[in-house]
């Protein structure tokens, strides 16, 4: 009998027994590439199985958001051979407009709970945060799930993390994330789905799922889920996290799970900030943001570059007078998509280049040759006016 | 049917000190730079050029060398070009305590044979398996020997659909069968 939240979504997927280790075959209710990995698929796809249709152009899409609109000739070629694809298939593409491809599926519902979605985008388990399956997977296995709509996946185990106490007023969501990052390393959830209980989590704004769910992917995890109920069983461990009195966190380069309280990289000076990405991209992110800058302005050196998440992140801005606050301290603010995170958007460093982000990696050479720090957007806002790596309660 | 097996010459993916390089990611693999890249050919000189110590890597790697990794390789992206960079260059096969979950079955799907062995990093780190020793391993018995130093270690061996993939020539194949 399937217990947890993923053997449930798996097994409403599959005619296969369910077992954490045996691999099944699933049925996938989206199959999506965007420009990254999309023009790969295609090319497999026409290599592999010519004129052939989709399996179904109406669970099939194309999400552009790494290098919107294309500022490289050859991304430019690479989205046009998407969109030649889509069109003669009539697959529908969110375009370079549109902002981040898993919070487009959210925001269209396109991802809800108990749905299967796969994608080009390692970070796609960030459907977790409203009880969707969502996988990154490579250009193989996306083109194979266009042309059949299914995909083999071996039944992970599951790990509980049970957090007690409650974060204080000064500590967000990412901090909660970059603390629970540090406590499981890439060991402890490798491999495995994650269910987080415990007040600290079941409080968390949709923003804050996104948040905690987005970094399972650094702690070397399948999928996070939030759920309201545990089981009493099923989970092949269980790890118990105290939150209590936590601090703002911040991950130092070149680890994600470099993590340590903000104090003690205090003073660090930076040349600039990223506040964005599909981890802290939200309206939320950047309003927490906003209040730390509201009337103040950003460090004459220093750069702040800010990149909503979604066009409709953008709107909100808009209307709540967010982008103006954020205009008014100096902030760069960009149309949406990933930002940094790869060559494409706003958010690289030149060598000898310190960042503090907003990001969830800070592999050595990743965004550039410079130094990535990873924290919340409170804290990069407030490091920013600061030009050193500070708490907005310390600025 | 004789048991799918392979030999090659080892290439120990280690630090200076000696110790295996754990949670080497996929923009160390093949940077994001280099994403536009459709076309596996013109991978392979890519291959491990954002990792310190190793980016001459493919100048010296010849076809059918076998990788010794530490553990969590291919953390990080889906990106594809991070198996096929190696596929590109002529690996035979890469060995690691573990993989990154979305690489490890990217490179199942390119039909390489990427393989776990829970032995290996003790051998690589205590200086019983080193760089240019020669390693052959069988896929579904999991037997595996250093041959040049008979000294046997364990690797996992295939599931079925891996090795049916990867008997197949990828995934592309195997569903046309």
């Amino acid at each position: 009998m399937p217990k947890t939240v993923i053997e449930r979504i798996i097994q409403s997927h599959t005619q296969d027994e369910v077992v954490p280790g045996k691999i099944v075959w699933m049925d996938l209710d989206i199959r999506s590439a965007r420009d990254f990995g999309g023009p790969n698929v295609v090319k497999n796809f026409e290599r592999e199985y010519g004129d052939e249709p989709v399996d179904d152009n109406g669970k099939t899409f194309f999400t552009f958001d790494l290098c919107v609109p294309a500022c490289s000739l050859r991304y430019a070629d690479n989205q046009q051979i998407c969109r030649d694809f889509a069109r003669k298939h009539g697959i529908k593409i969110f375009d370079v407009d549109q902002g981040i491809g898993s919070h487009v599926l959210i925001e269209e519902g396109l991802a809800s709970a108990g749905k299967t979605v796969v994608g080009t985008d390692s970070h796609l388990n960030i459907l977790g945060a409203v009880d969707c399956f969502g996988q990154g997977m490579g250009d193989v296995d996306i083109t194979f799930a266009f042309k059949t709509g299914k995909t083999w996946f071996e039944v992970p185990e599951t790990l509980r993390v049970e957090i007690s106490g409650t974060v204080s007023s000064g500590a967000t969501a990412k901090d909660l994330t970059l603390y629970i990052l540090k406590q499981l390393g890439t060991k402890k959830a490798a491999l495995r789905a994650v269910e987080f209980y415990g007040e600290a989590v079941k409080d968390l704004s949709l923003a804050g799922r996104i948040t905690l769910c987005s970094m399972v992917t650094e702690m070397a995890g399948i999928i996070g889920f939030i759920p309201d109920t545990a089981e009493n069983s099923g989970y092949a461990d269980s790890v118990a996290i105290d939150v209590s009195d936590l601090t703002p966190q911040i991950a130092a380069p070149s680890s994600p799970e470099n993590v340590f309280d903000v104090s003690e990289h205090k003073g660090t000076k930076i040349d600039s900030g990223f506040i964005g990405s599909c981890t802290n991209g939200r309206t939320e992110d950047l309003a927490a943001a906003a209040r730390v800058l509201q009337g103040r302005k950003v460090k004459e050196d220093v750069m702040l570059k800010v990149v909503p998440a979604t066009r409709r992140v953008y709107q909100e801005l808009l209307d709540q007078g967010i982008l103006e606050t954020l205009f008014s301290s100096g902030a760069i603010i960009s149309n949406p998509g990933c930002g940094g995170c790869a060559e494409g958007h706003i958010g690289l460093t030149g060598m000898g280049e310190v960042q503090v982000s907003t990001g969830n990696r800070n592999f050595a050479g990743k965004q550039g040759k410079g130094e990535t720090y990873l924290a919340s957007p409170d804290v990069v806002a407030a490091s920013c006016v600061a030009g050193r790596i500070i708490t907005p309660e310390d600025l | 049917m004789a048991e799918s097996s392979l030999s090659g010459r080892i290439w120990v993916l280690a630090d200076k000190k000696g110790r295996l390089i754990e949670n080497i990611d996929t923009d160390q693999i093949f940077h994001n730079a280099h994403l536009h890249i459709t076309d596996i050919e013109k991978m392979g000189e890519y291959a491990l050029g954002n990792l310190e110590g190793w980016k001459d890597f493919p100048q010296k790697c010849s076809p059918g060398d076998i990788l010794v990794v530490g553990r969590n390789f291919g953390a990080g992206s889906s990106r594809q070009q991070a198996v096929d960079c190696f596929v590109a260059l002529g690996v035979g096969t890469i060995l690691s305590p573990s993989f990154g979950a979305i690489y490890f079955r990217n490179a199942v799907n390119s039909g390489f044979p990427v393989l776990r062995s829970p032995d290996i990093a003790q051998l690589a780190d205590e200086g019983r398996l080193k760089s240019g020793d020669e390693v052959q391993v069988f896929f579904l018995s999991g037997k595996a020997q250093i041959t040049n130093k008979n000294i046997s270690f364990r690797i996992l061996p295939m599931s079925e659909v891996q090795h049916d993939i990867y008997k197949a020539g990828g995934l592309f194949n195997y569903g046309k069968t």
